[in-house]
């Protein structure tokens, strides 16, 4: 058995199963975010009355954090009086950022466990070791009223990385270069690990943004083996109490692809789809009206870190706004603490409340037809980030912060040191 | 649920994500009428205007990629499709969408029967759909026993309400 098999049966209290068999699992964390009312309204149409587990549910006010509408302000109203009369208490406030990584932040992302959130990235607790799928509102209600959800067992192919990563390239360049010769329907119903010697390098941010993305070739979910990096991480958040699952040697995976990683430039992908993918190379000096660093793909510490290296001491370029948006209120209280948001303020960014900000087109830095930004978040749809004619591009924390002094696409190889 | 499903076709490309099903500035709405009045408006301004209620939505692969939203299937079932077919679906759309009731039909041939405006049979007993314009007929994929009992029950609410 996979790992990721015995973590779903496990949480179905059966010792075998089937690729493609239908298992009803208790779920450890079941998460709505403030897009999801209709959870609400499908658990009392459902019948439902009294939440089961409560200590399970989070609910996180992040993707309207602060609201900016009077229907958003009555939406969050609605959510926190539900929680309140369900003994809810994990119920994360606008003050506390995106989803997935409050969970991180928290230490409620770990090994072995069954981690639902209503929102499609939430195959980032792979990099965990966590069984972890969005789902919707409707299957949100079903764990509030009976505690499970139903899951069909995936397919999982395995993604070998092996190699060393190029100065300059990062894992945002990694996955998008993935996604790029895969596709973006590659992993549909599938579960996707990653492997081989590359893995062992990479930080426990550079894993999340990886696993993140996933859902970006459709996977289902993500899985990377919990190893000394992982147990390090989790052993700084205080967290021991959890099962780190195995596969089995001589599992079979439905496929396995391998990637030479050293041969990965900085890379990018163009409008309108994410596997629209090509060396940054050859989009150098594409104008650029806004540079938007942050969400939970692109907005840990590590990512700040790296923007703020570049920026220190140099200019947003006028004419181009740069928008900052921290993961999550620990990133904007480490960012504050050692210098990254006094650097990038400084530079000309503007800061926004840790939460998904304009990433999915709702508020804080929306932007409009004929105007083109360059994004560490994760989706370039047409209309995404607003109107439907404007472009995204999305690429790396690095080269967000070099387009963002150069107004247009630019390497950011030139502004980092030897 | 009727096993022949009958209506006029609206064909789309491939990779529709449901930020094009329903663009981010709606996802406050809670009405479900409200939130179908922009149905599809990002791939296609128009849908919700020119749309005729049992129509069905023909795609490429990847139908309902992206976002988890359930704005998108709300909205699509709140219009009133008959179907979607596709060759193959974003799977939490797939998931919502069956939740809400509406019939998925994955069919890997489906270029051979597409046509914008045309008048689709879908028969669940056999597993084909018929393109009645054309005389164009492929096979589909029989729907899982899992999601058939919901869409039985007229969506997974009525079924866990029968429960």
């Amino acid at each position: 058995m996979h790992a990721l098999e015995k973590i779903l049966a496990s949480h179905a209290g059966v010792d075998t199963l089937q690729t493609g068999e239908i298992l009803n699992c208790d779920i450890d964390i079941a998460g709505a975010n403030d897009l999801y009312l209709q959870s609400v309204y499908s658990f009392y149409e459902m019948g439902g009355e009294q939440v089961t587990n409560p200590d399970n549910i989070v609910f996180f006010m992040d993707h309207y954090a602060p609201a900016s509408s009077k229907k958003q302000a009555l939406n969050q109203k609605e959510f926190r009086e539900f929680a309140a009369k369900q003994g809810i208490e994990k119920l994360m406030d606008i003050d506390e950022g995106v989803c997935h990584q409050v969970l991180v932040d928290r230490g409620l992302s770990k090994p072995g466990t069954i981690i639902v959130i209503t929102d499609s990235h939430t195959t980032m607790h792979g990099a965990f070791g966590a069984f972890s799928t969005g789902v919707g509102a409707t299957d949100h209600a079903i764990i509030m009223k009976t505690g499970k959800l139903w899951f069909r067992v995936p397919k999982i192919v395995k993604i070998e990385l092996n190699g060393k990563l190029a100065k300059g390239v990062y894992a945002k360049d990694i996955i998008l270069d993935v996604i790029g010769k895969l596709g973006a329907d590659y992993a549909v119903y599938k579960a996707v690990e990653f492997s081989g010697s590359l893995i062992a390098e990479l930080s426990m941010s550079e894993r999340l943004a990886i696993c993140n993305m996933t859902t970006e070739m459709g996977a289902k979910a993500s899985y990377i083996q919990p190893d000394k990096v992982t147990l390090d991480y989790l052993l700084n958040l205080g967290v021991t109490d959890f099962t780190v699952y195995e596969t089995d040697e001589g599992y079979e995976y439905e496929e396995v692809v391998t990637f030479d990683v050293s041969d990965i430039q900085p890379t990018i992908a163009v409008p309108f789809s994410v596997d629209n993918v090509d060396e940054l190379e050859a989009y150098i000096g594409t104008p650029i009206n806004q540079v938007f660093l942050g969400t939970c793909t692109g907005g840990r510490i590590e990512d700040l870190e790296v923007a703020a290296k570049i920026l220190a001491g140099k200019k947003v370029k006028k004419g181009t706004r740069m928008l900052v948006i921290p993961a999550s209120k620990k990133v904007l209280q480490e960012a504050i603490t050692k210098g990254y948001m006094s650097t990038l303020v400084e530079a000309g960014a503007t800061f926004v409340t840790p939460g998904c900000a304009a990433c999915l087109g709702t508020h804080q830095g929306i932007i409009t037809d004929g105007e083109a930004c360059v994004s560490s978040a994760s989706r370039n749809f047409p209309g995404r980030m607003g109107a439907t004619q404007a472009k995204i591009y999305l690429a790396s924390p690095a080269v967000v912060a070099a387009s963002a002094i150069e107004g247009k696409l630019a390497d950011p190889r030139k502004y980092m040191e030897v | 649920m009727d096993k022949i499903i009958k209506g006029k076709s609206y064909v789309f490309g491939k990779n529709i994500d449901t930020d094009q099903i329903c663009p981010g500035q709606y996802l406050e709405l809670t009405d479900h009428k409200a939130i179908a009045s922009h149905c599809l408006e990002g791939a296609r301004s128009e849908f919700a205007k020119e749309f005729v209620k049992g129509g069905i939505v023909i795609a490429l692969e990847n139908f309902g990629c992206g976002s988890s939203r359930e704005h998108a299937a709300i909205s699509l079932k709140t219009i009133g499709v008959g179907a979607i077919i596709a060759k193959s679906f974003g799977r939490i759309f797939y998931r919502n969408a069956i939740n809400m009731g509406i019939p998925l039909i994955v069919a890997d041939n489906v270029e051979a029967i597409m046509g914008d405006g045309h008048l689709m049979e879908i028969n669940l007993e056999n597993s084909t759909i018929k393109n009645t314009n054309t005389g164009q007929i492929i096979s589909c994929e029989v729907i899982s026993e899992y999601a058939m009992n919901i869409l039985e029950h007229g969506g997974i609410i009525n079924l866990i309400k029968s429960m």
